[in-house]
């Protein structure tokens, strides 16, 4: 199986006639984490909503030559995997059933009667999220920590060559999100497109192997780290300085205004 | 599951047997397979079962629409009934009786009190807007019933002769008794399709735990289930509205009352809150026939009387979720 190609050409998605997102062109492919930065409001979220058909677009977003406009909502739900932001769960259902739900698109209505390859395929996810322990608990007696490995190993249990999660590592304490960011590699080593938006600078030069800056609604910079996250870079769409150093063959950068 | 059903099954017998003339489940059987002497037998089958089986029909009708509507809003505060539904539902059958459109038996009725329950159903959804909170959702309700309620009384109020508001303040109190296999016949269509409609999209109730983004990106068409659920909603609280008058709150009730014996999962939620449903109404029916008084009390009176407490203590349990407000 040849890597997954998303290409995005002029790109732009308007909210109530406001123009939030404008003529972004980025071609990404699979086995890469794309960390997707910029400031508030700068449209990183419209990217990843106009992705999932969340959002209308102008432009087009082809998935290996395919529009995804065109793709029915079956087939889309099948190749683009979505973690919105907040880790939404309004009952209490076991962790696993929620994680069970990553198979809906793949026609598994009901969690109590997955089929055994779904079933793998969920067992898997949790492994991966390091969840297994959770599988019996109701989702929402877990910690924010706990809650969003279970959101992410409903996406993964998708399996689908293209992950879109949108501040996956929002409000977790350091350790949640390092776990976060590994498992979002490990993804992406395995062949998937990860797109990952994040206010994090340091976790997107540490796991990215592209980042893509937004600001206003434009591209402002896209490449390997050090160079999208350049000097110039941080100071006209950031407002900050950076200190940069190398830990354990990783590059460092903790801004610093 | 099971149990519910034999629930339902005994209290069925026992809604049979009730009544002027008290006869005993054993009695009841024998007078439905037709080995009875024929008085018991023409109680049974003519008066008392169509009136059991629409009571069992409405509730499992009501029980089922309160548990989608509770899955759809993803809040275990719904219920047709708090969205001034069955209101609606009652001033659309009152508006086509007072203006001399149909007579009590004809299919217009339900058909005009569908209407009013979808209306009522889609401006809730719409005003209150995507991802409501419980608090955004109440108040809709409550503007919308309290509208529908005050169409009705313009309807009385404007009624032809005092025998006419009679008539409709009575229909509105909501009752089973003297109901026949006519009435069976004009409101179980609508309500069997709007229960397969709900049960139809159970699958997509549980995604909906995730929310409407979340569920959306699993290929969930959330605006499509929206009008299939406002919709599968209307035709089961419309017919019932429309043969019996409103009643009111089973649908709050039975989904929690099921929760403790089968979980939260709202898709496996919707069959044992039907059952649920239809054994609180008949319940409930057997009682106003048991309850000494020197009037009939009127079911709907009584499942209100019931309901609105719970309802309270439903509130004072998600109190703390109700004070922060924005969530929900």
């Amino acid at each position: 199986m040849s890597a997954v190609r998303l290409s995005l050409r002029d790109l732009s998605v308007a909210i109530g006639g406001r123009k939030v997102v404008e003529n972004l062109s980025l071609d990404m492919t699979g086995g890469n984490l794309v960390a997707l930065v910029g400031p508030n409001g700068a449209g990183k979220t419209s990217v990843l909503r106009a992705l999932v058909g969340l959002l209308a677009h102008e432009g087009s977003a082809t998935l290996d030559g395919r529009s995804l406009s065109a793709l029915d909502r079956r087939e889309r739900a099948q190749r683009v995997a979505y973690l919105p932001q907040g880790h939404e769960a309004h009952w209490p259902l076991p962790a696993r059933d929620i994680v069970a739900l990553g198979r809906v698109p793949h026609g598994a209505g009901d969690p109590t009667r997955l089929r055994d390859s779904d079933a793998a395929l969920v067992a898997e996810a949790m492994r991966l999220t390091d969840t297994e322990h959770l599988a019996d608990r109701p989702v929402t007696q877990l910690s924010g920590g706990e809650r969003a490995r279970v959101a992410l190993a409903r996406v993964f249990a998708v399996s689908a060559p293209v992950i879109l999660a949108d501040e996956p590592t929002a409000a977790l304490d350091p350790s949640h999100q390092i776990a976060v960011m590994k498992a979002l590699r490990r993804a992406a080593d395995r062949g998937a497109l990860v797109i990952a938006v994040t206010h994090d600078l340091g976790l997107a030069t540490r796991f990215g192997d592209t980042i893509a800056v937004l600001k206003g609604g434009r591209l402002a910079a896209s490449g390997p780290p050090a160079e999208a996250l350049s000097d110039a870079v941080l100071r006209s769409v950031f407002g900050v300085e950076a200190f940069r150093a190398e830990h354990a063959g990783s590059a460092v950068l903790v801004p610093w205004a | 599951m099971a149990a519910l059903a034999l629930l339902c099954a005994g209290l069925f017998l026992v809604s049979l047997g009730i009544g002027p003339v008290a006869l005993s489940p054993a009695e009841v059987i024998r007078a439905l397979v037709g080995a009875a002497g024929d008085p018991a037998r023409v109680i049974v089958l003519e008066i008392r079962l169509p009136r059991a089986l629409l009571g069992v029909a409405i509730g499992a009708t009501l029980g089922l629409s309160g548990a989608a509507m509770q899955g759809l809003l993803r809040n275990p505060l719904a219920a047709p009934s708090l969205f001034g539904a069955p209101q609606a539902a009652a001033f659309g059958a009152v508006a086509t009786l007072s203006l001399g459109l149909a007579d009590a038996l004809s299919y217009a009725l339900p058909v005009a009190a569908i209407t009013g329950a979808f209306l009522s159903v889609f401006l809730l959804v719409v005003v209150a807007g995507r991802g409501a909170g419980l608090v955004l959702l109440i108040l809709s309700g409550l503007a919308v019933s309290s509208l529908a309620g005050a169409a009705t009384a313009l309807a009385m109020n404007l009624a032809p002769n005092p025998f006419a508001a009679l008539e409709i303040a009575f229909w509105l109190l909501g009752s089973l008794e003297d109901r026949s296999m006519r009435h069976l016949a004009m409101a179980l269509p609508f309500m069997l399709a709007g229960s397969a409609l709900l049960v139809s999209q159970r699958h997509a109730f549980r995604a909906l735990t995730l929310g409407e983004d979340a569920a959306t990106s699993l290929g969930i068409h959330v605006g499509r289930l929206r009008l299939l659920v406002i919709g599968g909603v209307a035709l089961g609280v419309g017919a019932s509205v429309a043969v019996t008058g409103t009643i009111t709150f089973i649908g709050l009730i039975a989904p929690h009352l099921c929760r403790p014996l089968v979980g939260y999962d709202p898709a496996r939620l919707l069959l044992p809150s039907a059952l649920a449903g239809a054994a609180l109404l008949t319940c409930a029916d057997i009682a106003t026939r048991i309850i000494p008084s020197t009037t009939d009390i009127k079911v709907g009176v009584l499942t209100a009387l019931i309901g609105v407490p719970f309802f309270l203590f439903l509130i004072v349990r998600e109190r703390r979720r109700l004070g922060v407000g924005a969530l929900g």
